[in-house]
């Protein structure tokens, strides 16, 4: 009986969703627009956190040592750096190093060599790179070296410089935008949510009032609430699935094209500054293929058929 | 079997559709109910179906009385009672063999009777030929035919059929009235309301007389005055 009546409901639903024609395409259309809002809240917010990141990551503090220093003071001083809670990664050149950089980079231009030939000794200090967890640590950082202002043993200063206070501006800047973004992108991500929800639920209403009259006689025809029902929530999660399905498909030939037109929008040189962006939709998108098929079929299934379920009560009280 | 105990009906406007109606249906009987438009025929109908409430009085099936029962058994009572609308009302996106089907799927019957029965009731009514079609592919009195078909095939207790010729042609309306007499011969109780003079002196059966909301005249062999 209960499969008899199942199997008769998924059936009917079926049938119902190929009959209504214009009806089933006007609601696919509605949830497909919707989830297309979802994927592209998807998508965003990996661009964005790949944006964010990349920019991050380009920020950085210097410190440049005194050209007196001792090697073992010097290093001394970067493992108490290493130590701070705050810092994420170092990376220490040693004076002779960062020459040896120096002389490949300009390998190939005699003023430079000759200039520095005549300067006699190394002209370079050592020079240690800070990278921070946030953005907002790097003034506890600067903080920190300038109150600790380390000394060798007789009491000349180890660091001659922090490039802190040249950055500040960008990294102040950064700290405060990037909370105000990702705090603007949930709002809005929640906005776009919330109207998809409305026009999806407002659609399926509407489609459940049109036939209105057939439910109200099939209720005086002795058919049970359930068996009503049932066509019609079936109906609304083919709509749901089929919408879900065209949204795939249209999320996979946007992150298919996306470097293509990251390049043609952006620009060859800063596409190519941020790398890591450039092919980041088709890498999400392939990496969280599972993830973003169960998220867009799942609320597919849940816009469709919960709105139905819901539209249909107000007509079953016959 | 059917009992109106003391029935008052009177809309939120004051408006007094039935004012304390009692009267009771015998088994097998056929009863038409007689009125002009607004004379509370319809309403009556509802009340029977559990469609509409009574502001005063009950309305029993056998011994039940209809408003107290609960959503299931208001529609285990709907199965027992075939309806038949002056408007049709078939499921328009339903081919005839579905809407007559829907109504035997609704209580529960198995696929093999449904193929067995759908058939017979549509040769019942003369329609085998349109088993297929749409209901918008059919005429007035072929689609009453059809929402006849569906009332009977449950095989149900009393036909309640609410004006059924009201939009038909008289050779139709004339078919209508002479399958309901079938239906009765062959057992089934039939509750008619009709305003066509026609159809009363051709049924010859016990008639009622309604004027607004009351029964006004109830002759065991009637006809049609008003």
């Amino acid at each position: 009986m209960f499969i008899t009546s199942l199997k008769r409901i998924v059936r009917t639903g079926f049938v119902n969703f190929w009959r209504n024609g214009f009806l089933s395409f006007a609601a696919v259309v509605v949830i497909t627009l919707s989830l297309c809002a979802f994927g592209g809240l998807i998508f965003g917010s990996a661009f964005g956190r790949a944006l964010l990141t990349n920019v991050k990551d380009k920020v950085d503090v210097n410190v440049y040592f005194t050209l007196t220093a001792q090697e073992s003071d010097i290093l001394a001083v970067v493992q108490d750096i290493k130590k701070l809670p705050e810092v994420a990664s170092t990376t220490y050149m040693s004076s002779d190093q960062v020459l040896a950089n120096f002389k490949t980079k300009w390998q190939d231009n005699a003023y430079m060599m000759q200039g520095l030939d005549e300067i006699g000794s190394n002209p370079f200090p050592a020079m240690l790179t800070i990278k921070a967890k946030d953005p907002g640590q790097y003034a506890g950082i600067a903080h920190f070296l300038q109150t600790k202002n380390p000394q060798d043993a007789s009491g000349i200063p180890l660091i001659e410089k922090v490039n802190y206070e040249q950055n500040k501006l960008v990294i102040d800047r950064l700290g405060r935008i990037i909370p105000a973004a990702e705090k603007a992108g949930s709002i809005i991500a929640l906005i776009l949510i919330l109207v998809a929800v409305i026009v999806v639920w407002n659609t399926i209403r509407l489609i459940i009032f049109t036939e209105r009259d057939e439910i109200s006689v099939m209720k005086l025809v002795g058919a049970s609430n359930t068996y009503i029902r049932g066509p019609l929530v079936v109906s609304g999660i083919m709509y749901g699935l089929v919408s879900a399905v065209i949204t795939l498909i249209v999320m996979a030939v946007f992150s298919y094209w996306s470097t293509a037109l990251i390049f043609r929008f952006a620009g060859i040189q800063i596409a190519a500054d941020f790398s890591t962006v450039v092919n980041i939709f088709s890498q999400y998108f392939a990496q969280n293929f599972g993830q973003i098929f169960i998220i867009i079929i799942g609320a597919g299934i849940i816009l469709g058929g919960v709105s139905s379920y819901i539209a249909a009560r107000k007509y079953l009280k016959v | 079997m059917i009992y109106y105990d003391k029935v008052s009906k009177i809309y939120p406007d004051d408006s007094v559709a039935l004012d304390n109606v009692s009267f009771g249906i015998e088994p097998k009987e056929f009863v038409t109910i007689v009125g002009h438009s607004g004379a509370g025929k319809t309403t009556l109908m509802k009340m029977l179906i559990a469609e509409d409430f009574p502001t005063q009085g009950s309305v029993f099936f056998e011994s039940t009385n209809v408003h107290r029962l609960s959503k299931k058994d208001t529609t285990n009572l709907r199965r027992r009672i075939g309806t038949v609308f002056q408007d049709y009302r078939l499921i328009p996106n339903k081919t005839i063999y579905e809407n007559i089907a829907f109504a035997m799927e609704a209580t529960g019957r198995s696929d093999h009777e449904i193929a067995a029965d759908v058939p017979h009731v549509l040769e019942l009514v003369n329609l085998s030929h349109k088993i297929w079609n749409f209901p918008k592919e059919l005429s007035g009195g072929e689609r009453q035919r059809v929402a006849i078909a569906r009332a009977i095939v449950t095989q149900p207790d009393i036909i309640v059929a609410d004006e059924p010729t009201g939009n038909l042609d008289p050779t139709n309306t004339f078919e209508i009235i002479r399958i309901l007499q079938k239906i009765n011969e062959l057992g089934t109780t039939v509750l008619l309301t009709t305003h066509n003079k026609g159809v009363v002196d051709t049924v010859k059966g016990r008639v009622i007389t309604m004027e607004k909301g009351k029964i006004i005249r109830d002759d065991k062999d009637g006809k049609y005055v008003l």
